[in-house]
């Protein structure tokens, strides 16, 4: 009995050490840091330029084809979403705070450096697609949900009165963009509150914006660093932290980076599993052989 | 046939009250399903957009397919530590692993909105080889074959002496031919399997950095989750063959099964030095001190699994089979409680968002477990898979207690 709690403890031990080695600090970097392609595309939503008028919103809507979300308000006669929703891929909320200071606050998919809902995805459904999209085939999604609970920022939307349901999330129009257009809340924002172009051409320019008006901002882009970078770009009203407009504090590591990086360290080449059967196999040979099965037809 | 422990069909009518009950029981869930399959997830089910996974993941799946590890968990110290006297315990523990596996997989099912697509998750070429799920698919898929092979020897030794139906009577001979031949190959991949998927379960929330509390986010997290299937795969074994000895009548198994006792105490331990130690060094022990719902949760899983490992602790509180069914229950309490807590009430999508079970969601998991407790009773009365204690003894008989 006792060289079996001895046996079956050591074991333990073993794989706790190699659950041990996982943590982040120890895998700085098996794998490089996920950087977006250098054509990658964007967009720059600057809060203290919005006023609201949800033009954006409406064109959204207009160009991917989505229905009227008329299900919140009384009297339904308004297409009036009350968050991001499976029909709705972009909103304008509002945030008010306890000073009575307020502001406007675009939501739509953050196009991540490294998504974690391109990461998760079994077989590819949601991808990182040319110039660094993120973007949806429903041919290939099996409806399990696991983007819904990776991303951080609560993006992808599922239809869920339907019994053929998709996922339902900002594509960057990509439709558009490939044919050389620009995103439909882009284009329809009257005040240049939201702006399209290439990633590193937008990070520059938030950046210039801060530098030249730094009383007007809150100091910092978001997106730049945050969650391992997304390709949209914050700029927030001075006073007004990202997260009281709903941009979570995620540090400058992505989701990804974590659980890529354990699983790649013990699933590497697929040695250990194989070797894990190697071992396993001998010990039930031995253990079949010892204990005289597999004779006489007996299990 | 010279082996000390022989199995053998428990018998008696198979329609009892307790079978009907359950069946219509199921009846009742297929008709919630057929309801889901016309109108989607969203009127059957309490699901939404922040709590996209519910009780058909958390519980049928992360927390059944533990609770269905006793194959696994035996067949680690009957064949890898090579422990022979844990034989008898193989066929029941194995039944009640392919039961479980097999409903957790339609369960992912029912849950997949786009279940069309599912043919294409095991074609390599469309692999993401970064998807944690993928990996736990692909392997629980694999497992649940490999489950229903280790348990064939138990069908083909009734077949093959069906002389009345010759082609099923050879067609069995030739399979347990093959299963002498072949079994230890997947005896093996039936111990590596669980390895891999129940420890990924656990990774299936590493990627959630933000969104699971800070309790429960660790990167111990595939340790975590493969200690407990161990533990739960042992207490589920035991909980199962305390009933089955009561309800078939049957001899205990007290003294095999105490010296699992044993083995569990040591895995207990790590568990909880492992959980202690980690939120330690990371500085999040304050969490724990602040007595709110989610520290609560937490001492809850610990104090369930403290008091096992305390019973089981001196060997005179082993051997006692009532001691022994009571520190198996808190077992199987206390990593469900830490599973579901892991994948449901430590996931904070954040505000404004809530979920509850719907009575038609509760109803298929309820069904699913009533299918379950079914087919274990038609097939331990039709099939050698539980294991004669004593030589002569013969059912009905309630004094027979002495153990092997």
């Amino acid at each position: 009995m006792s060289p079996t709690r001895r046996s079956v403890l050591k074991g333990i031990a073993s794989a706790a050490a190699l659950a041990a080695t996982g943590s982040p600090e120890a895998f700085a970097g098996p794998l490089p840091k996920k950087t977006s392609p250098s054509d990658a595309v964007g967009l720059l939503y600057d809060a203290t330029r919005c006023i609201g008028c949800q033009a954006c919103v409406v064109k959204c809507k207009e160009a991917n084809g989505m229905p009227p979300d008329t299900g919140t308000p009384r009297g339904a006669m308004y297409d009036a979403p009350d968050d991001l929703n499976s029909k709705t891929k972009n909103i304008i909320k509002l945030y008010k705070g306890e000073d009575g200071r307020t502001s406007f606050m675009k939501a739509q998919c953050m196009h991540c450096v490294d998504p974690a809902c391109a990461s998760v995805c079994m077989i590819s459904a949601l991808y990182k697609g040319p110039r660094g999209i993120v973007a949806y085939d429903p041919g290939k999604c099996v409806g399990c949900r696991y983007c819904q609970t990776a991303c951080p920022f609560n993006v992808p939307k599922y239809e869920w009165n339907t019994a053929f349901p998709k996922i339902v999330k900002c594509e960057m129009c990509r439709h558009l963009v490939e044919k050389g257009g620009i995103p439909a809340c882009a284009a329809a924002c009257p005040r240049e509150a939201v702006i399209f172009g290439g990633l590193e051409t937008l990070r520059a320019d938030a950046k210039g914006r801060l530098a030249g008006e730094p009383k007007r901002y809150f100091p910092k882009v978001y997106g730049e660093t945050d969650g391992g970078g997304t390709q949209v770009l914050y700029l927030s009203a001075a006073g007004i932290p990202f997260e009281k407009l709903g941009l979570p504090d995620l540090g400058n590591e992505s989701g990804p980076a974590l659980s890529e990086n354990l699983s790649h360290a013990v699933y590497q080449g697929f040695i250990a599993p194989i070797a894990l059967y190697a071992v396993l196999g001998f010990a039930v040979y031995r253990s079949w052989r010892s204990q005289g099965l597999g004779k006489g037809g007996e299990e | 046939m010279s082996h000390k422990h022989e199995a053998a069909a428990v018998g008696g009518p198979i329609l009892t009250r307790t079978f009907i009950a359950c069946l219509a029981v199921f009846a009742l869930s297929i008709a919630v399903l057929a309801w889901r399959f016309v109108v989607g997830l969203g009127p059957t089910t309490g699901m939404n957009d922040g709590y996209p996974w519910g009780i058909w993941i958390a519980f049928d799946v992360v927390t059944g397919t533990a609770l269905a590890c006793g194959g696994f968990s035996v067949a680690i110290l009957c064949y890898a530590f090579n422990e022979g006297k844990y034989h008898p315990l193989i066929r029941p523990a194995v039944l009640t692993s392919a039961l479980g596996y097999s409903l957790a997989g339609a369960s992912v099912i029912v849950d997949l909105g786009r279940y069309w697509n599912v043919w294409k998750i095991p074609l390599i070429w469309n692999w993401n080889r970064n998807s944690v799920l993928l990996e736990v698919a692909v392997c629980i898929m694999t497992y649940v074959v490999v489950l229903w092979i280790e348990l064939s020897p138990a069908f083909v030794e009734v077949w093959e002496k069906q002389e009345k139906y010759p082609l099923l009577c050879r067609a069995a001979r030739r399979v347990h031919g093959w299963l002498n031949r072949y079994l230890v190959a997947i005896l093996a991949l039936g111990i590596l399997l669980p390895t891999m998927h129940q420890s990924s379960l656990g990774s299936l929330m590493l990627v959630m950095t933000s969104k699971l509390h800070k309790l429960w986010h660790t990167p111990l997290l595939p340790f975590l989750f493969l200690a407990t299937a161990v533990l739960m795969g042992y207490a589920a074994v035991i909980f199962e063959s305390a009933l089955a000895d009561e309800v078939f009548d049957r001899p205990r198994e007290t003294k095999i099964l105490a010296s699992m006792s044993s083995v569990m105490v040591g895995v207990l331990f790590v568990f909880l030095g492992a959980r202690v130690i980690d939120l330690a060094l990371r500085g999040r022990l304050g969490l724990v001190a602040r007595l709110d719902f989610y520290s609560g949760m937490f001492l809850l899983e610990m104090a369930l699994f403290l008091a096992a490992a305390i019973l089981l602790l001196s060997r005179k509180r082993r051997d006692n089979p009532g001691v022994e069914l009571i520190s198996a229950i808190l077992m199987m309490l206390g990593g469900s409680l830490y599973r579901f807590d892991t994948f449901l009430v430590g996931f904070l999508p954040g505000p404004g968002w809530s979920y509850f079970p719907t009575i038609p969601e509760m109803t298929v998991t309820i069904g699913f477990v009533a299918f379950e407790v079914l087919a274990y009773l038609f097939i331990v009365k039709t099939f050698p898979i539980l294991h004669t204690g004593v030589p002569s003894h013969a059912l009905g008989m309630a004094a027979a207690k002495p153990s092997d």
